[in-house]
């Protein structure tokens, strides 16, 4: 198996090369506005170390926190169409009724609610209104809306009703991107539908990103295809990443913690991840996050996504740091670190900064933070010490000392002593976890399927062997396949006790030869 | 009605927290009932709370729920205006007019439901419901084990199909009745129930509950706020006892007539680590098992929350994986009585077992 995977962070750009469960290389190039020429940088610096030597790829994963901070940033976002189909029902609670007016403000197109949908039971609540579906499609073509987000009641039991309104949309705006509800969730019409109304927004964005991602793989002279890693630690092809950016939107934090898990060997510990701006800290359990256990907010905005559980606090290599009154964070001069820093000649202090002037790091020209003195180091780190520690005992979920693997470029912001933490571990390539993260993604199978007339275990025990099929088809080495997703809904108005069942299953990419270090 | 005092969104904000976590694991979330209380707030509109000694013996005083499956409400989302048409219904069909609007389950989002009616017809609600918590069937009330009339009912659905039931004979009828036609629905349906007059309140009612769930939902948040222990903040305000700490392991659930029935299982966590407790459900947390014998059962309040957030999941939401802290809250006396456990008791849910509390 021989993979680059690369982190497309806010920041950095990493990359490396992964080549029979070993780290061949890795290097880290600044990213740019442009995100291509990032990439590009990362893969040149990459080539220049020679591991490369020719030899064929079997694949380029890439993993990116690019829409996420879209969506975070309010930038890049696409003005779209809101099309829920429920009415009566429901109707003073319309499509954005719970989103951050700022965000929506920036996303918020036209909104359109029109009667149709299903019950629970799989009967029409009311019948699709085709004729206000092509209105409001018509209004939104006015409006120049060229991304649709379609919801409607009951859509992961019967999505009939979306669909249809698709083919009318598409016939009244060719050119639209359209997003389904259905194809992105569960139960629960307002979190599944901001999923959808996310995705839309992201439209632009995914192509631009995505298109922008293969173009620079091609003018790298390399020509291997293009895998895309999702919240779950998952890969997609570029595709469909392109068609449902939502689900790729995690798969910074998921990356990183998978990386530092695989590089340290230990799968079960509390993973600090400290990127330019901001920590996050997390907890791996058999080598993959915990998840969070509620909704998860994205950007102020309720999901029903699987997302990892993960405290974010404003602690980076690039964060602010003010003297008097002592404070550190959450400002950061993030990608600008090496213009801006006091150490690159720059004249905004940062942690950086700090960490040069202590000998923890060495970059930038240490003469010009020769005038910060140790007591104030001290000071500071001792901060720095604090939020970490608070950061670690809130993710927690048992008493006593957990392991800490300290991953990411700012991780030298870490101490080696940390109340509540037994060891911390720093593990060779730990600044590039991410991007190890991405190229050892896995591949998943999933099923979602109706079954009649078995019982609930053998339902459960049938979709899973389905999906096992389907993760083998994809790629996947079986004797590594576990299930990392199921669910099941009775369907009362079946006959033959029905039940929807939805399984997922993930596994290594197969290979060669596997070692003794593989995730 | 001036005198009473004006909730603010503060208190409806925690009253939301408190009364999902009254719900007992159902009733459905109030979140959407929070969030029409947001666009109603914003709008100008404001609810006071009246304590029920302030009503007169001869007021009308209406009952509202929704009532059906959590799961549907979570798709077909409440409309505010659709409660108080149960309620104007109710009015049109009796020829009374109604003083104020109470809950008959304070938990859950029907906790929620009568300050959408009260801000809508302007008439203050009534602090106090009929349950002091959540539970699935229609005479597993208050008022049912007081011996009040069950009839008559008002029962509405946002497609403008509404229904009356006019006489039952009992509150079993009034159950099997009202439940045929909701489920006819869709398992969703607004409800206003047999109207009680001040007197029947004040005798019969479980006083004080929104304030309670208030109170409750106001020490989750402020402990969220701080990041304190939320299940310490609830213990503070309600005489409760922690019954098991663990991760949710397996979860099966089936929809039959109507209810959503099944069993959670959860492995136990820190001192509870070897351990394992099966909770069974009927919309709501009925019987918490351990090695085989009952540690809770209803009327006792069996509360499943978030061990970190504080906040309550339900039978519906529970799922794999999740880190939960099992709570139990006293229930209303009038539940303990012999009479109260014949509507509320384990063997009202088909249990062959004496109620021992936890509380005893």
């Amino acid at each position: 198996m021989r993979r680059i995977g690369i982190d497309v962070g806010g920041t950095n750009t990493d990359a490396v090369l992964i080549e029979d469960g070993q780290v061949r290389g890795a290097v880290k190039a600044p990213t740019t506005l442009d995100v291509t020429s990032g990439i590009l940088d990362a893969l040149a610096r990459l080539t220049a170390t020679d591991v490369l030597g020719g030899k064929t790829l079997d694949a380029v994963m890439i993993g990116t926190t690019h829409f996420i901070n879209a969506v975070v940033q309010r930038r890049w976002l696409t003005k779209i169409g809101a099309l829920r189909i429920g009415l009566p029902a429901s109707a003073t609670l319309p499509p954005f009724c719970d989103w951050p007016e700022d965000l929506a403000d920036v996303v918020r197109g036209t909104v359109a609610m029109v009667e149709g949908g299903h019950e629970y039971d799989g009967r029409a609540f009311m019948p699709l209104d085709t004729g206000a579906v092509r209105g409001a499609a018509r209004e939104m073509r006015a409006q120049g809306i060229r991304s649709v987000a379609i919801s409607s009641i009951f859509s992961p039991l019967d999505p009939s009703h979306e669909r249809e309104a698709a083919v009318i949309v598409a016939e009244e705006i060719p050119d639209a991107a359209i997003t389904c509800s259905s194809d992105l969730g569960r139960i629960g019409l307002l979190e599944r539908e901001n999923a959808a109304l996310l995705n839309a927004a992201l439209a632009d964005l995914a192509r631009e990103t995505i298109t922008a991602f293969e173009r620079a793989i091609a003018s790298s002279g390399i020509s291997a295809p293009l895998y895309i890693t999702q919240n779950d630690g998952t890969v997609v092809e570029a595709a469909q990443a392109m068609r449902l950016p939502v689900y790729s939107f995690a798969s910074g934090a998921t990356n990183s913690m998978r990386g530092a898990a695989y590089l340290s060997g230990i799968k079960d510990a509390v993973v600090a991840d400290v990127g330019g701006t901001t920590t996050d800290v997390g907890q791996i359990r058999h080598g993959f996050p915990r998840e969070a256990n509620a909704v998860v907010k994205v950007g102020g905005v309720r999901t029903l996504f699987r997302m990892p559980d993960l405290l974010s606090v404003g602690l980076g290599g690039g964060s602010h740091v003010s003297l008097n009154p002592l404070s550190v964070g959450p400002l950061s001069v993030g990608y600008r670190l090496t213009t801006d820093a006091v150490a690159f000649g720059g004249d905004q202090l940062t942690a950086s900064d700090i960490g040069i002037a202590a000998g923890l790091l060495e970059i930038g020209d240490g003469a010009k933070v020769s005038h910060i003195d140790e007591p104030t180091c001290r000071r500071v780190l001792d901060h720095i010490q604090s939020m970490v520690e608070e950061s670690i005992d809130r993710m927690k979920t048992e008493a006593g000392d957990v392991v800490l693997l300290a991953v990411g470029g700012g991780a030298f912001l870490i101490p080696d002593d940390l109340e509540g933490v037994s060891q911390v571990i720093r593990v060779p390539h730990g600044d590039c976890a991410n991007a190890v993260g991405a190229a050892i993604a896995q591949v998943s199978g999933e099923i979602d399927q109706v079954f009649r007339d078995m019982t609930r275990e053998d339902a459960i025990a049938t979709a899973e062997h389905l999906a096992a099929g389907r993760a083998e088809a994809a790629g996947a080495d079986r004797s590594t396949l576990v299930v990392i997703d199921t669910e099941d809904i009775p369907i009362a108005y079946l006959p033959g006790n029905a039940r929807r069942v939805r399984v997922r299953c993930v596994g290594d990419v197969v290979t060669g030869e596997r070692t003794s270090n593989g995730a | 009605m001036k005198d009473f005092p004006v909730l603010s969104l503060d208190d409806i904000e925690a009253l939301a927290v408190g009364a999902w976590i009254l719900g007992t694991g159902g009733g459905g979330s109030s979140y959407l009932g929070l969030l029409n209380m947001r666009r109603l707030y914003a709008e100008g509109h404001r609810v006071r709370l009246m304590p029920p000694e302030a009503l007169e013996d001869d007021d009308w005083v209406a009952v509202v729920s929704n009532m059906g499956a959590p799961l549907v409400g979570q798709e077909r989302l409440t409309d505010s205006r659709l409660i108080p048409r149960a309620v104007t219904l109710m009015e049109e069909h009796r020829g009374v007019s109604f003083k104020a609007v109470m809950a008959l389950e304070i938990g859950g989002g029907n906790g929620v439901q009568p300050l959408m009616a009260a801000a809508h017809l302007n008439i203050p609600v009534v602090d106090a419901d009929l349950m002091g918590r959540a539970y699935p069937e229609a005479q597993m009330t208050s008022a049912a084990v007081g011996g009040l009339r069950p009839d008559p009912l008002a029962i509405v659905d946002c497609r403008g199909i509404e229904a009356i039931v006019e006489k039952v004979p009992t509150w079993k009828w009034m159950e099997r009745v009202s439940r045929k036609i909701c489920v006819e629905y869709g398992s969703i349906a607004a409800t206003c129930k047999a109207p009680r007059t001040g007197r029947e309140v004040k005798d019969w009612g479980i006083p004080l509950t929104t304030s309670k769930a208030i109170a409750i939902g106001r020490a989750v948040r402020e402990a969220q706020a701080r990041h304190h222990d939320p299940i310490e903040a609830i213990l503070s305000v309600e005489p409760g006892k922690v019954l098991f700490r663990g991760k949710v392991t397996d979860v099966e659930r089936r929809t039959t007539e109507g209810f959503l029935r099944g069993r959670a299982t959860i492995s136990g966590l820190d001192n509870d680590r070897g351990a394992q407790v099966v909770l069974d459900f009927q919309n709501e947390w009925i019987v918490a098992w351990q090695d085989g014998e009952a540690l809770a059962t209803s009327p006792d309040l069996i509360c499943v929350l978030d061990s970190t957030a504080g906040e309550a999941i339900g039978t519906e939401t529970i799922r794999y994986g999740q880190r939960v802290t099992i709570l139990a809250l006293p229930p209303p006396a009038v539940f303990t009585t012999p009479k109260g456990l014949e509507h509320v008791g384990p063997r009202a849910f088909g249990y062959n077992l004496p109620y021992k509390s936890v509380f005893a």
